[in-house]
């Protein structure tokens, strides 16, 4: 038998050649498509929002235009000390996280690793995580006192019990099979743990870490409850009481601005450390 | 010949909720130095969990497994596993994978530089001879299924291992795949005079790799019969269709097929192709 190349004529081509819906079920997108639909959802409510400011129809007390806005930002700026609040803040958030994820890292590789140590934890980590952050406040008031650590404290509580149970549950699903290959080539425990367990958890790992720091954003303003006099939380809640909504809007998309930005960077992070993920 | 495994009155109980379940019973089976072995049998049978055993992966009830004469209850590098899947590293390049279990040794300082270079050179051996040599950088995720099963033998032989023990390694290969790794691993046996066990379902793929072919009845899971393979020391894809091999298949299925208890209906097929005839 001779195999024999199939050959299409031009028009059979041109019929074939079928362009698929964006809408299919787990259907594709262009990365032209993406940014279509990406700027226009960001883009819609930007504008809804400045509609209903500048055409009166909702009161400048309740929504600022997005023109006050961005003046209120920029005359913070000059006058009010806006970077030391977004210096403050994002000290305060980073140095709580940090915390938690230094004592949740290995708390969480044990727990997911040794089942008494996960009998002995995980019941109590998730009768603590149910607890309102908010309601430590008096207590870390009077525990820590009023200086920076108590902030520190109050994120760390809102996110230290999330993380360890997140962290333990990644750890957890590392395949058997991994870990008794490295058994039947001679690796020891503590082995096993460091170059197999660990290696193969971390992507997971540093997903959970930019989940969870962007939980100790939401416990900002809660921790600049207590005695602050500066930060962006603190700015949001002064600004409530001179009802200046226009810098509780400033506020709030500075937070949001700061927190997107760390999470691309997080990404960006996970795209470099795990090339294995990304090269298909 | 030195016995390179025995088996004596090895028998395994699972305990679960819905009771105790004999999943080997009375095994008695000695596999002589550079032999092939193969365990087939319906599901159930027992075959990977006395697999298992071997490899010091899971402990036996009752009964012991000598390995060259020693008694043994822990994974050893003395015995390699390769698994159906998932137990290569992702995160390694295939070189890494296969150099994993040198690196142990690097990390706990044991090799001296000689060390180091003849394993070198003894990785990029494997590599040209699994044909993998032009893939020594990718990762794992970058290879076909028949490329990964190949980096997990090649990392299974790295430490010159006296037993290979292979758990269905091909059952998720196609059938062309499979082929090629037959001769392959037929190849490198004959080469590194590795003893082999390699547990699978596939009657022909047993015949056609072992010296002897062991069958395995469950419940409880026990060896039924052990079938010497008539064929030659080297091997050939025609053979499987020379009659000493197909009566082997024959005899061989029709003792899988009687001790499975499971049977075709064929009065109840019949049935159903009536049923639907009046349907239509």
């Amino acid at each position: 038998m001779i195999p024999t190349k199939p050959t299409l004529a031009k028009s059979e081509v041109k019929g074939s050649v079928r362009q698929m819906s964006v809408w299919r079920i787990r259907g594709g997108l262009s990365r032209g498509q993406y940014w279509t639909f990406a700027i226009a959802g960001l883009l819609l409510p930007v504008l809804t929002w400045w509609l209903a400011s500048s055409t009166g129809w909702v009161d400048k007390v309740f929504l600022p235009s997005p023109k006050d806005v961005t003046v209120r930002i920029w005359t913070w700026l000059q006058n009010d000390h806006l970077l030391n609040d977004i210096w403050i803040s994002t000290y305060r958030v980073t140095a709580g996280w940090l915390l938690s994820a230094l004592i949740a890292l290995p708390l969480g590789l044990l727990i997911g690793t040794y089942r008494p140590i996960q009998a002995w934890f995980e019941p109590l980590m998730d009768f603590i995580r149910y607890m309102p952050a908010v309601a430590f406040i008096p207590l870390v008031m009077i525990w820590v006192g009023i200086d920076e650590s108590s902030k520190i404290a109050i994120i760390f509580i809102g996110t230290f019990f999330q993380m360890v149970l997140m962290m333990a549950e990644d750890v957890r699903r590392v395949p058997m099979q991994q870990i008794e290959a490295a058994q039947t080539m001679g690796a020891n425990r503590s082995e096993i743990l460091s170059l197999v367990v660990l290696q193969s958890a971390k992507p997971a790992l540093l997903d959970t870490l930019r989940v969870t720091m962007g939980w100790a954003w939401t416990y900002l303003v809660v921790a600049e409850l207590v005695a602050a006099n500066s930060g962006l939380g603190y700015a949001i809640l002064k600004a409530q009481r001179f009802l200046q909504t226009d810098k509780i809007f400033a506020g709030i998309l500075l937070i949001g601005a700061i927190g997107l930005a760390m999470d691309q960077g997080f990404r960006w992070l996970h795209r470099r450390s795990f090339p294995w993920l990304y090269s298909r | 010949m030195a016995k390179t495994i025995t088996l004596s009155r090895l028998g395994k109980i699972f305990v679960t909720k819905e009771g105790t379940t004999v999943a080997l019973q009375n095994i008695e089976l000695a596999v002589e130095m550079g032999q092939f072995v193969t365990l087939v049998g319906a599901s159930g049978c027992g075959k990977s969990t006395l697999l298992r055993i071997i490899a010091g992966l899971e402990q036996q009830t009752t009964g012991q497994v000598l390995i060259a004469g020693e008694e043994i209850n822990r994974p050893g590098v003395d015995r390699a596993v390769v698994f159906q899947h998932y137990s290569l590293y992702p995160w390694l390049t295939v070189m890494q994978n296969i150099k994993f279990s040198r690196r142990l040794f690097t990390h706990r300082n044991e090799s001296t530089s000689a060390d180091v270079e003849a394993a070198s050179g003894r990785a990029d051996a494997l590599l040209a001879v699994m044909g993998l040599a032009h893939v020594a950088d990718a990762y794992p995720n970058q290879l076909s299924g028949g490329m990964q099963q190949r980096v997990a033998i090649a990392r299974a032989l790295m430490p010159r291992p006296q037993i290979l023990l292979m758990d269905e390694p091909f059952g998720a290969l196609d059938a062309q795949t499979r082929d090629v790794m037959h001769d392959l691993i037929r190849y490198l046996r004959a080469i590194e005079n590795t003893t082999i066990v390699f547990v699978t379902h596939d009657v022909e793929e047993a015949i056609y790799l072992g010296n002897r072919v062991v069958v395995l009845a469950p419940r409880p899971g026990r060896i039924d019969s052990v079938h010497p393979v008539p064929l030659t020391e080297e091997r050939t894809q025609d053979m499987k269709l020379v009659p000493e091999f197909i009566t082997m298949k024959r005899t061989i299925l029709e003792r899988i097929r009687e001790t499975s208890g499971m049977k075709t209906d064929y009065e109840m097929l019949r049935k159903l192709t009536q049923r639907a005839a009046i349907i239509a």
